[in-house]
């Protein structure tokens, strides 16, 4: 296997307008004989699909929901960058690619984050022309704020829904494109297989999750957008269908994965409330905006809340310890999400952690100073000089409420605690996967016609991803590079015709779908899918969680080819094959997981340093920070498939060359 | 949370195998439910119980499980989304139930949202609304004008905001006597309304959405306003209004 990145020659800031002036094009009359299919209709799907079509390629897209309305990207809550400088701060798009550089720990390449920043504007404009409703200030421009990891207000945001409102954007551009009939939309379908002739990607093998059907669809190029993989820990921010399937599918026919163990954990969850937990839910980082993290200082503090002897609101300004505050004084509680989760997890390894429950895992957002101080700015906006400290806790908790409003709601409904009166309990989980398929520059894997856009790929955030970064790159993709991308691959398919689903590696790719089908269906073993995964998931999160070692990450190898082992010999799917099935879909995506899960334990072996989402505990400095190894680390490691057994995964390295930045050290302090 | 304790109850739930066959309710007892979980975590409860006796378990619609995807469902206790107001079915929590309580779950009940199995409707009918035209015809070209370049008053971002924040659950059609479709419509036609994008197809998007909901069997609207109590997101029958002038408006041109 060999990975050639395909970066252009010539200056950072040229390089993406000379490599597009020079790709090759399709001619208009020539766009309706090709077809692509693109499987998953998130940011990244959705907008690829809408794009393609539009061109006027003939395009099939695929999502597991009913609707390509309800892909994850939805959930996404507090905005997305743009290199706009509407704020006059010094915004810039160097500064974007910057900041996104060294939030990502020096392990993305240079030149595919500098084509995001360059893009970063037109996304905004082609979101606001599609009726994207983002938040304005009272002159009818748009409003920014400010998110983890920079000192620049560039991120625009829809109240707390944003990613609600880029993806029904992109789904109403999806939408229209369907109703012209350029594209055909296959809702509550998942691919099972990528189908290769002559080595390149020519269809899938998809399920009809209604009918149970194992339908056979071809292209003459193939767009993986599938999101990605934070599920395989059971417990994340994930919505409960994202899978690691079309991705691992692709992998296992030839694509490299890369950076499998950068994983983002998100530090403002909801805390785990107990064992029947099935999912956890973030609470925006834009909260970090306004809200003050902290923990008690003393430890009898600490022991006193979790007994609930003492409430939050009791514990004197002196005796709170805001950490993040005092240990980076230059970002305060708009560090990155990689080091605010650490500290959180240093406090409570510590013993300052404030939740009841098995763990103590928690810390405190709170809310109180924010309250006070926009209450006050409030009452003398609107002329009140003198206003009484019910009148600005008051006008303070109505500022909250109308930027943050539904966010204060979902808390309270899943917590039954009012945040506007007792701070908020976080704590980091699950959350964005860095980590992913291998693409070069124009976004195809090592399988020629497989391209890869969005989380599904590992391209543009390195070892960890800043906050309002996700929702761009996966409009990047979709809008604005894979139009391109994917025009020059099939300039050399206008002659290809089209292609039969009858050829023998249907036939064969059908045939192994139905036969792995058909082996879950009758295992006859004892216990549920859910029973695995959740297994699976304890082993990732304790040992290639927050924090790894090389004893834990090694016993975890082990420990997951044993439960893969057991999953296979003892796991129990009702139903049939012919009907919409549940356990079935769940069943099959846990197998890719168990594989999935062993490799990341792998990569987290390999890396010998700490970076990003990958704290080694064998790396890090006297205070605790993490330590890089630039000298011999500074490679993306991609990994190749060689069988069920993880272990036997080969590691080819892309060196990773920083021509136009200087690498320094990762300082928020 | 500390305040958690656990429950025991019977579930009526309607059984289906799919749109072929009939339905009926089937009982279930399930013991030691946690009040700090949520509906939905309930049902994989005894989804787990039921695979466990070898039994099929209840498929149900969910996904994101933080009140935004739309794709839950569920009518509980003769309610859509349940008891709570303002709350998607996987917002709500078991500790608004009590010990012993019976709960009757059953599936969005409209012509236009056929069943697929149990508990799990069809509404791809809402997305062919949105495929006549709820859009704004702009093709992404990246040559766009600046973003800044039309001003947009604030109040009318923010109520074309509140209209888009609508997450197509269909809640609205399933609580309505009428079956009728017409906040769902009318919160994707005001948001377009409100804002000066796309104003040039305004007449054709509203008779092309109108035209559509109506070839998709949904009743109509006679005002009884239990959609907008219904919704989870608080969508307002305002919408509704808007849409009726900007229909009224686009048939007299």
């Amino acid at each position: 296997m060999k990975l050639d990145s395909r970066i252009p020659e010539g200056p950072l800031k040229d390089k993406w307008t000379n490599h597009k002036n020079h790709l090759k094009l399709v001619a208009p009359n020539n766009r309706p004989k090709i077809d692509v299919i693109v499987v998953g209709t998130g940011l990244a799907g959705a907008s690829a699909a809408a794009s393609l079509g539009e061109m006027g390629y003939n395009v099939k897209a695929f999502c597991f929901q009913d609707s390509p309305r309800r892909a994850h990207s939805i959930a996404a809550q507090g905005g997305i960058n743009a290199a706009k400088n509407y704020q006059n701060d010094g915004d810039s798009i160097y500064r974007l690619f910057y900041d996104t550089i060294k939030g990502g720990d020096y392990r993305a390449r240079e030149a595919n984050v500098h084509r995001l920043a360059e893009v970063s504007g037109n996304i905004i404009d082609q979101c606001v022309a599609q009726g994207v409703p983002f938040a304005r200030e009272y002159g009818g421009m748009l409003d920014n704020r400010s998110f983890g990891g920079v000192q620049v207000q560039r991120t625009f945001y829809a109240a707390g829904q944003t990613g609600q409102q880029l993806l029904l954007g992109a789904y109403s551009a999806l939408s229209r494109q369907i109703g012209l009939g350029r594209v055909k939309m296959y809702n509550r379908h998942e691919m099972l297989d990528l189908v290769k002739v002559d080595g390149k990607a020519r269809g899938i093998i998809a399920r009809n999750l209604v009918t149970g059907e194992i339908e056979r669809h071809s292209a003459h190029a193939v767009v993986i957008a599938s999101g990605g993989y934070g599920n395989v820990y059971f417990l994340s921010t994930n919505a409960m269908g994202s899978n690691v399937t079309a991705s691992w599918k692709i992998h296992k026919q030839g694509a490299a994965f890369a950076n499998p163990c950068y994983v983002q954990i998100h530090p403002t969850c909801i805390p785990v409330h107990g064992t029947n937990q099935s999912k956890l839910t973030l609470m925006s980082e834009s909260l970090r905006n306004s809200g003050r993290i902290w923990v008690p200082k003393k430890k009898e503090d600490a022991e006193a809340i979790r007994a609930g002897k003492l409430k939050p609101t009791q514990i004197a300004e002196e005796d709170r310890d805001y950490y993040l505050e005092r240990r980076y004084p230059a970002f305060g509680n708009l560090v990155p999400r990689d080091v605010a989760s650490r500290a959180a997890k240093e406090r409570c390894d510590a013993g300052y952690g404030i939740e009841a429950n098995d763990t103590n895992e928690g810390v405190y957002l709170d809310f109180s100073s924010e309250i006070k101080s926009k209450g006050k700015e409030v009452a003398y906006a609107q002329g009140n000089h003198n206003p009484s400290e019910e009148e600005i806790i008051t006008l303070g908790k109505k500022w909250l409420e109308e930027k943050y409003g539904n966010l204060f709601e979902m808390y309270e409904k899943i917590t039954d605690e009012n945040p506007y009166e007792t701070p908020m309990k976080i704590y980091p989980a699950v959350h964005y996967t860095m980590g992913g398929v291998w693409v070069d520059y124009n976004l195809q894997s090592t399988i020629p016609g497989c391209f890869v856009a969005g989380e599904a790929n590992f391209s543009d955030h390195g070892a960890n991803r800043l906050g309002a970064s996700a929702l761009m790159q996966g409009l990047a993709d979709g809008y604005f590079v894979l139009p391109y991308t994917v025009s020059n691959y099939l300039a050399d398919e206008i002659r290809t015709g089209k292609i039969s689903t009858d050829a023998p590696e249907f036939l064969e790719a059908e045939k192994n779908v139905k036969d792995s089908i058909n082996m879950f269906l009758n295992n006859n073993g004892t216990k549920t899918v859910d029973h695995f995964h959740k297994r699976l998931g304890h082993v990732m999160w304790n040992k290639v969680g927050m924090a790894r070692n090389e004893q834990g990450l090694k016993e975890a190898i082990e420990e997951i080819g044993q439960i893969r082992d057991e999953f296979y010999k003892d796991v129990y799917v009702p139903g049939s094959a012919d009907e919409m099935n549940p356990e079935l879909e769940k069943a099959l995506r846990v197998a890719d997981f168990l594989e999935l899960g062993q490799l990341m334990a792998m990569d987290a072996l390999q890396r010998k340093e700490s970076c990003g989402g990958h704290f080694r505990e064998e790396y890090q400095d006297a205070e605790g920070e993490t330590l890089r190894d630039d000298e011999n680390m500074s490679f993306v490691g991609a990994w190749e498939y060689k069988g069920q057994d993880t272990t036997k995964a080969v590691l080819h390295k892309e060196d990773l060359k920083y021509e136009f930045i200087k690498i320094a050290a990762r300082n928020y302090k | 949370m500390s305040t958690a304790k656990n429950i025991n109850i019977t579930l009526k739930i309607w059984r289906q195998k799919n749109a072929k066959t009939k339905g009926g309710i089937e009982t279930y007892k399930l013991d030691n439910v946690s009040t700090a979980s949520s509906f939905l975590e309930m049902l994989d409860q005894l989804n787990e119980q039921l695979v466990s006796e070898r039994k099929e378990p209840v498929a149900f619609d969910h996904d994101c499980r933080e009140g935004i995807c739309g794709m839950c469902s569920l009518y509980i206790n003769g309610r859509a989304h349940g008891p709570e107001t303002g709350t998607t079915t996987c917002q709500l929590h078991m500790r608004k139930f009590n010990d012993g309580d019976t709960i009757y779950i059953e599936p969005w009940r409209s012509k236009a949202f056929p069943v697929i199995k149990d508990l799990v409707v069809d509404r791809s009918s809402f997305d062919r609304i949105q495929q006549a035209g709820g859009f704004v015809s702009v093709n992404t070209s990246g040559n766009t004008i600046d973003a800044n370049s039309i001003p947009v008053p604030k109040v009318d971002a923010d109520k074309a905001f509140e209209a888009a924040a609508c997450i197509g659950c269909g809640a609205c059609v399933a609580s309505c006597k009428n079956g009728s479709a017409m906040l769902f419509v009318g919160a994707k036609v005001s948001q377009y309304a409100l804002l000066p994008q796309g104003q040039v197809e305004a007449t054709q998007r509203v008779l092309n959405m109108v035209r559509q909901m109506d070839e998709e069997g949904f009743g109509n609207c006679t005002n009884t306003g239990a959609c907008e109590i219904e919704c989870p997101k608080g969508i307002s029958l305002e919408n509704i209004a808007r849409m009726n002038r900007e229909y009224l408006k686009a048939s007299v041109k």
